[in-house]
């Protein structure tokens, strides 16, 4: 096939790629955004494999088919809750895939440049090594620590920051000795060394992030998948992989940025780890005689019976709990009654972002009920009944109140002004953050103690 | 222990300091209870009753304060010029009252009760905290008279205070004024609010505002910067000109509201006059004030106490101890306030009562103890709580300054970063072949174009955004399909790992991602 054809069809390929995350602006045209991107996926690779250079074609159908399935398996197999982990491991294979194709890029020796182009090819094979490595080993660790094979508490070094700098400096000076290598293998031992590098860094850094942190870890991961794509395109001198790696990179970014905001929290801060660590005591204002008052599903059912609007708070804890289809038997229920039913979610609630919209669309609870948090915040003052399930940190009033608290000016969902907040909670414990929250013993509060699709189940059965 | 209840002998007191239900609280909590003949008849709580609930109904005054280790009451005990049963002679020395007592007004009962070694707990002292809550019957009392002020107006108001659509024609809602915004005033709004009228409130105290527009009533505001808040959640004096502006705004008002209910106290002092003899004449025919401070001078030139008068053609009405009026409703909130405060005071559950000076809240409501008078107790070093309308201002000040700072800091990082950037790419061009320049502005276009299409993304979509994203950045697999064709064999093998590896992630990652998309529905 013509190069130009070939390039065309990338063009083509590029332009649907656009339409397809363009497609996700609304939930209508979601759908028709994937089959956008499938297209273009399949022009893209078919072009290629149409390329007059490539003739192995029995390796291609091999790996292809083998990893289609393997794929396709994956999907159909993964549960909702396990989403976080599912991208997470998705996130690795990509910088996996970008490291080797560094490697055999530079091994190839069908690539000869010369003078500047050397050098600069030189260093976007080293750069996409690099980040692949980096991208494939954190999200390695944050796959652990998603699916609870790792402890999910930060893991600090002594003196990590100090060693971040030193890989970062060790970075630099093998890539200068990379580049300026004058054998191919000195080069290599250079690469691998730097790899390894690349890889302890990636490790590290995602290793000293809390559990909490990880929405923002998710999204990092996301952006440097993104970055690595990219570099790997300039390495290749291919305009597709570039424009694809930056959507997806700034992508990741953004959804970055707004995971950050969220929690009012610094970019570099979160990165740099150990939040909740090294948290100040709590100036004593949270009266210790303050008393919670606790109520049980019989009295939480008589609330929502006779409440006309309700809201639900849900968290990381109702994805614990797997509560979602109760808690969607218990929406079905009342809105067949008439109740106002919403719900609200914070931008951080769970483990990626967006990761309860989709538990809540699992359970079949109809998306135009689920609210953002500035969508309904000001709505609190009206709600007859607000049941928080699994959340702590995002429905804490101190983050407002208390200027000395660690998560103070993170906005929070008001719930304390609803006329009744129930909470439910499997104990007293201060959320991730190790904050009291002052939600449970204010007067318009009602503990409903344990755990919460139990809970949901009996509260369904009494409603 | 034995708790009595005497019969309250004020003139017109209806109420009573226990209800049979209390009684059997009060017995779970290990106490006898006496009761006096026909104490609860007033309030609707037949002797019969009490005994039913297990109390003692005494008939002999003089036996059941002499035999009483604890008496409860409702109003502070009579002295005796004001009746012909001295309470105070009849107790014995070492006896607990709890009843209203307003230490402040009546200092002679004070002493009375402390030479004759009684132990006095002022309901009316305890303080305003969450934790004193259940017992605070001020509250309780100002709730009810909040409630009983309309009620009143609603009796002398010739109108509904709804508005109508009928086949007769239309009826226009009443329009009422709440003056202060306590307890009783917020309890005024909503009676009036539900009877469906329209309904204005007034507060010096800024803080009150948010709660009264969540009763869904209008909040009336002078274009005046002070704020009335004082100690404790009550108002202060505020400053002459605030008071000139208030009284033109009343009279603004007075012309145009058909009922107004003035609830405006200042702790410890006489009740300010807001309402002026001119601003009555102004008012509509058939007008009514309610006026709830008659009892501490009236916040109404023309109140007088106890009475219903009519001046220029408007009601105005003056009664004091309106909680009276619905007695078997207070009688229950003041009961179950007391019978909070007694559980404070038995930690034991063993009907044995522990005045301990060491907790905040019994030490404030004690104000006689052993013979000694102990009001006003010591300040507590915390504030109270209830002021937080006025404490983040300091914090709200400082992060403003902070910001100024910050943006100022921040247009400096934001030039310094444009140069910077500017600067790097010119570097760049200087050095780098045309055909990488050439990708290094697909690059930047391509971030723009990113950064545009993904801040239109919905919010609840953004899972579905990742493992999309991850779907599409394994277009890496063009790498690896170029290169699997090599005559070297690493690289060939090398690539199909890469292939393999992609595959599974594109592959994967469009499958979970319209799995995902699938279970958002309507």
């Amino acid at each position: 096939m013509p190069e130009n054809i070939i390039t065309a069809t990338y063009l083509v390929a590029a332009i649907l790629f656009i339409f397809s995350l363009g497609g996700l602006s609304s939930n209508k045209s979601a759908r028709r955004g994937i089959l956008y991107g499938m297209f273009g996926m399949a022009l893209a690779v078919s072009a290629t494999v149409l390329n007059n250079d490539v003739t192995n074609y029995l390796m291609i159908a091999i790996t292809v088919a083998i990893g289609s399935l393997l794929g396709l398996i994956l999907a159909a197999r993964v549960q909702m809750v396990q989403m976080p982990q599912l991208v997470a491991i998705l996130h690795s294979l990509v910088g996996l895939a970008a490291v080797l194709i560094g490697f055999t890029n530079h091994m190839d020796a069908g690539s000869h440049f010369i003078g500047t182009e050397k050098t600069i090819h030189d260093i976007e094979v080293y750069l996409s090594i690099y980040i692949g490595a980096l991208t494939f080993s954190g999200s390695i660790i944050a796959f652990g620590k998603l699916s609870a094979l790792l402890n999910g508490r930060p893991l600090l070094l002594p003196g990590r920051h100090f060693l971040n700098i030193l890989m970062l400096i060790s970075v630099v000076v093998l890539g200068w000795l990379f580049v300026d290598s004058n054998t191919p293998e000195a080069a290599l031992t250079a690469l691998y060394i730097m790899t390894a590098v690349g890889l302890i860094f990636g490790i590290h850094m995602v290793i000293a992030i809390g559990g909490a942190d990880m929405p923002v870890v998710i999204s990092m991961l996301n952006s440097y998948s993104g970055w690595a794509a990219a570099a790997t395109g300039f390495m290749l001198s291919n305009d597709l992989l570039i424009i694809v790696g930056a959507l997806v990179g700034s992508s990741g970014a953004i959804l970055s940025y707004i995971i950050c905001k969220a929690m009012n929290r610094n970019f570099i801060s979160v990165i740099a780890g150990g939040f909740g660590v090294t948290k100040a005591p709590i100036s004593g204002d949270p009266s210790p005689q303050a008393e919670v008052i606790s109520i049980d599903v019989i009295g939480a059912a008589t609330l929502l019976n006779q409440a006309k609007k309700v809201m639900i708070v849900p968290g990381y804890g109702m994805a614990v709990a797997q509560a979602q289809h109760a808690v969607s038997g218990i929406t079905q229920l009342l809105m067949s009654k008439g109740v106002n039913i919403r719900f609200g979610i914070h931008p951080v609630a769970g483990r990626m972002p967006g990761h309860m919209n989709v538990l809540l669309a699992e359970a079949k609870i109809p998306y135009d009920a689920v609210f953002e948090m500035d969508e309904i915040n000001d709505d609190f003052p009206n709600i007859d009944v607000t049941i928080v399930i699994g959340a702590n940190d995002t429905v804490n009033p101190s983050a407002l109140d208390e200027p000395d608290s660690p998560i103070a000016g993170m906005p929070v969902l008001k719930v304390w002004q609803s006329k009744t907040t129930i909470v439910l909670k499997r104990g007293m414990a201060a959320g991730y953050s190790g904050v009291e929250n002052p939600l449970f013993t204010k007067d318009n509060t009602r503990m409903l103690f344990g755990d919460a699709k139990t809970s949901m189940d009996e509260l369904l059965v009494a409603l | 222990m034995k708790i009595a209840i005497p019969k309250e002998r004020y003139p017109g007191e209806k109420r009573v300091a226990t209800t049979p239900s209390v009684v059997a609280q009060l017995i779970e909590l290990g106490f006898t209870v006496a009761i006096e003949t026909n104490a609860g008849a007033l309030a609707s709580h037949p002797d019969t009753d009490y005994q039913f609930a297990g109390a003692e109904v005494v008939e002999d005054v003089n036996l059941l304060f002499s035999s009483a280790d604890i008496v409860l009451k409702v109003r502070s005990p009579l002295l005796e010029a004001d009746s012909e049963f001295d309470e105070i002679s009849a107790m014995k020395a070492g006896t607990t009252l709890i009843s209203f007592i307003w230490p402040a007004q009546n200092k002679t009962l004070l002493k009375k009760l402390a030479d004759k070694k009684v132990n006095a707990l002022a309901m009316d002292a305890v303080p305003r905290i969450s934790r004193a809550q259940k017992m605070d019957a001020l509250s309780s009392m100002a709730n009810i008279a909040g409630y009983r002020a309309v009620i009143e107006a609603t009796n002398v108001f010739g109108r509904f205070f709804a508005g109508q659509i009928t086949a007769a024609g239309r009826i226009s809602p009443a329009k009422v004024m709440v003056i202060g915004a306590g307890v009783a005033g917020l309890s005024a709004i909503g009676t009036a609010k539900s009877l469906g009228a329209i309904v204005r409130a007034f507060d010096t105290r800024l803080e009150v505002k948010e709660q009264i527009l969540s009763m869904d009533a209008e909040f009336l505001e002078l274009d005046f910067a002070e704020d009335g808040s004082g100690e404790g959640g009550y108002a202060k004096t505020m400053s002459k000109e605030f008071i000139a502006a208030e009284m033109s705004l009343f009279a603004e008002q007075a012309k145009d509201v058909d009922i107004i209910i003035a609830t405006a106290l200042i702790p410890g002092k006489p009740a300010p006059l807001l309402i002026t003899a001119d601003m009555v004449r102004s008012m509509k025919q058939g007008s009514v004030i309610v006026d709830l401070a008659a009892e501490q001078g009236g916040n109404c030139a023309l109140t007088e106490l106890h009475k219903k008068v009519t001046r220029d053609g408007v009601t105005i009405i003056g009664y004091d101890n309106l909680p009276s009026r619905l007695a078997t409703q207070s009688s229950q909130l003041y009961a179950s306030n007391i019978f909070h405060l007694l559980v404070e005071l038995t930690p034991e559950k063993n009907g044995q009562i522990i005045i301990n000076a060491e907790d905040d809240v019994i030490r404030a409501t004690t104000v006689v103890k052993d013979g000694i008078i102990t009001w006003l107790p010591p300040v507590q070093p915390k504030p109270v709580r209830m002021k937080a309308g006025n404490e983040p201002k300091e914090p709200e000040i400082v992060p403003e300054a902070d910001k100024e700072e910050a943006t100022s800091d921040k247009t400096l990082q934001t030039v310094l970063l444009v140069l910077l950037a500017g600067g790097l790419l010119l570097a760049m061009g200087a050095v780098a072949p045309t055909s990488f320049m050439t990708h290094f502005t697909v690059f930047v276009l391509a971030c723009f174009i990113g950064y545009m299409v993904i801040w239109n993304v919905s919010a609840s979509l953004h899972t579905p955004l990742m493992s999309l994203t991850n779907a599409i950045s394994s277009i890496i697999i063009l790498g690896a399909l170029l290169q699997v064709s090599s005559s070297t064999n690493t690289v060939v093998w090398l690539s199909s790992i890469a292939i393999f590896i992609a595959s599974i992630n594109i592959v994967g990652g469009f499958a979970v991602t319209r799995r995902m998309l699938k279970m958002f529905s309507k």
